[in-house]
């Protein structure tokens, strides 16, 4: 899989760290509700097929994009920038790098 | 058309004598091992998914509670999903309260359960070895082998040389990760993953269960907040009760009930090479590694990874993914470098927020959820269809299972067995 980034063109899918679906824009303001907390973190729709989601330019640009795509012929239709782009609001600039996971998890696999 | 019923029908025992005899006589008495009948028009109990955790469920609310009026619909053939498609490893090696006690019993019925189905699962207790690396990280399973232990289950602390004697094969001297250690985990094993789900069925079957093929569920029938039955590519079918067991696709059948799950879908991958003379007799996991293997009784390597790390369906892997898993194990233990991969393939995780698994009800009356077994749902099947069972025969959750909870998110009490806080694909 490649992704094309708006600032550095198209590179391979090693270059960059996903992070989860796009609801993760849609950070609940200052006294919301627990159940905006709940979605924001949990819930999510989760398609089969067209999605956007949100990945991390690691080894390039250190730019968030949302990238539309298909989770199952894993085609991808657009490629925007997060910040400084038509996203609204939102806590993730480039500053923060996203979690990866650690090395050392008890890989069991499909166990 | 077959009979509907199975209750009164001769049940066909399998043994070595009657293998024996069938062998003398060309194989011809054997029978098929369950019916196909059609959708009846109602049911008291509607299981959507013919997986394992479907199977179980329906032998068990025959076995356990005497509801036997009960359909399983799967939209392919039985077994076709994520339980034909995983690496087999059975073990109880939890940590967590609420996880601990789930696993364990999952594994004593394990135990005994070629006996009890009289079918032939191959469930092979050859020991799981987690690997070590580190002091840190040898504190970490010396915590988790006593708490294992406290369970009731079994686990010994390995040294290096411990580790030595049981797989000398291994590269102990890799400059990354030299190994400090093991966990070992001698009830852990393997069994035949087909035979599993084909045993649940006939013996859900022989109960009087209709296990439905070819039927997909379009719609879940909701009045007034209550659970009426489902809509099918085969017709509607009435039931008292319904439950979602699809992981894999729980999102979207969730979604015919107005819900939305804490779930994301996630492709794991995994691996088969020719077979082998026997080389690897125990099951063994890398985790610094993301690598993990075992060998099956044809001889075959099966090995696998981490996820590919990004939501898909796609039921094929990414390559770099193919890649990692190759150094990894190239890293552990340089002698398969010459095994020929046979086939890789892909699985769709249910991945929960906090890594662990959801048997509830939901806010509509009569409507049962199992799902977010996330990559660990095989050796789970035989605990899984037990507890959804006494749920919906009981209305209450079972014992080692009622932190499986759907509201836990919301709540804040997750069992987030890694620690690695709540995002789906860090688990």
């Amino acid at each position: 899989m490649r992704i094309t980034c708006p600032l550095c063109g198209t590179r391979d899918r090693r270059e960059f760290t996903y992070y989860g679906a796009r609801d993760y824009l849609d950070r609940p303001g200052e006294g919301a509700a627990p159940e905006a907390w709940d979605s924001y973190l949990h819930l999510r729709d989760n398609p089969a097929g067209r999605t956007e989601d949100l990945w991390y330019h690691e080894q390039g640009c250190a730019a968030w994009l949302a990238v539309e795509r298909d989770t199952v012929t894993h085609e991808i239709f657009a490629v925007r920038l997060v910040a400084g782009g038509e996203a609204s609001g939102g806590s993730i600039g480039p500053k923060k790098k996203p979690r990866r996971k650690p090395a050392g998890k008890a890989a069991e696999g499909q166990a | 058309m077959r009979s509907r019923s199975g209750r009164g029908r001769a049940v066909m025992r399998y043994s070595g004598l009657k293998i024996l005899t069938e062998g003398l006589f060309g194989n011809r008495g054997w029978k098929p091992v369950w019916r196909e009948p059609d959708p009846k028009a109602d049911y008291d109990v509607v299981i959507i998914g013919g997986g394992g955790h479907g199977l179980s469920t329906a032998y068990y609310l025959a076995k356990n509670h005497g509801i036997t009026n009960v359909a399983v619909v799967e939209k392919g053939y039985l077994g076709g999903g994520n339980v034909g498609r995983n690496t087999t490893i059975v073990r109880a090696n939890y940590f967590l309260p609420g996880n601990q006690e789930f696993y364990s019993h999952s594994l004593k019925l394990w135990e005994r359960l070629e006996g009890e189905l009289n079918y032939n699962v191959m469930h092979s207790q050859r020991g799981l070895i987690n690997l070590f690396h580190s002091d840190g990280q040898r504190d970490a399973f010396a915590r988790r082998g006593n708490a294992m232990i406290n369970q009731g289950d079994d686990a010994v602390l390995l040294d290096r040389e411990g580790v030595r004697r049981l797989l000398p094969y291994l590269d102990f001297d890799q400059t990354r990760f030299p190994i400090y250690g093991g966990l070992h985990h001698p009830r852990g094993g393997s069994a035949r993953h087909d035979a599993v789900a084909w045993g649940y069925a006939r013996g859900a079957d022989q109960r009087g269960v209709d296990l439905i093929q070819n039927c997909e569920v379009t719609g879940i029938d909701i009045e007034n907040g209550k659970v009426r039955g489902v809509q099918t590519t085969r017709g509607a079918i009435r039931a008292k009760k319904v439950a979602i067991v699809v992981a894999g696709r729980s999102s979207q059948v969730a979604a015919m009930a107005g819900m939305r799950l804490p779930i994301e879908s996630h492709v794991l991958q995994a691996f088969v090479t020719e077979g082998l003379k026997p080389v690897i007799d125990h099951v063994i996991s890398f985790g610094m590694g993301h690598f993990y293997i075992s060998q099956s009784d044809k001889g075959g390597l099966v090995f696998g990874g981490d996820l590919d790390f990004y939501a898909s369906y796609a039921a094929r892997g990414n390559l770099p993914m193919v890649e990692h898993v190759m150094e990894a194990g190239m890293t552990l233990m340089p002698m398969i470098g010459k095994a020929k991969v046979l086939r890789s393939w892909g699985g769709i995780m249910d991945m929960s927020p906090d890594g662990s698994p959801i048997i509830d009800k939901t806010q509509t009356e009569g409507l049962f959820l199992n799902c977010g077994w996330n990559y660990g749902g095989f050796k789970a099947v035989p605990a899984s269809g037990w507890c959804l069972a006494h749920l919906i025969a009981t209305g209450e959750s079972h014992e080692v299972a009622r932190r499986f909870r759907l509201d836990r998110f919301a709540t804040g009490h997750l069992l987030d067995e890694e620690g690695t806080g709540s995002q789906h694909n860090l688990h």
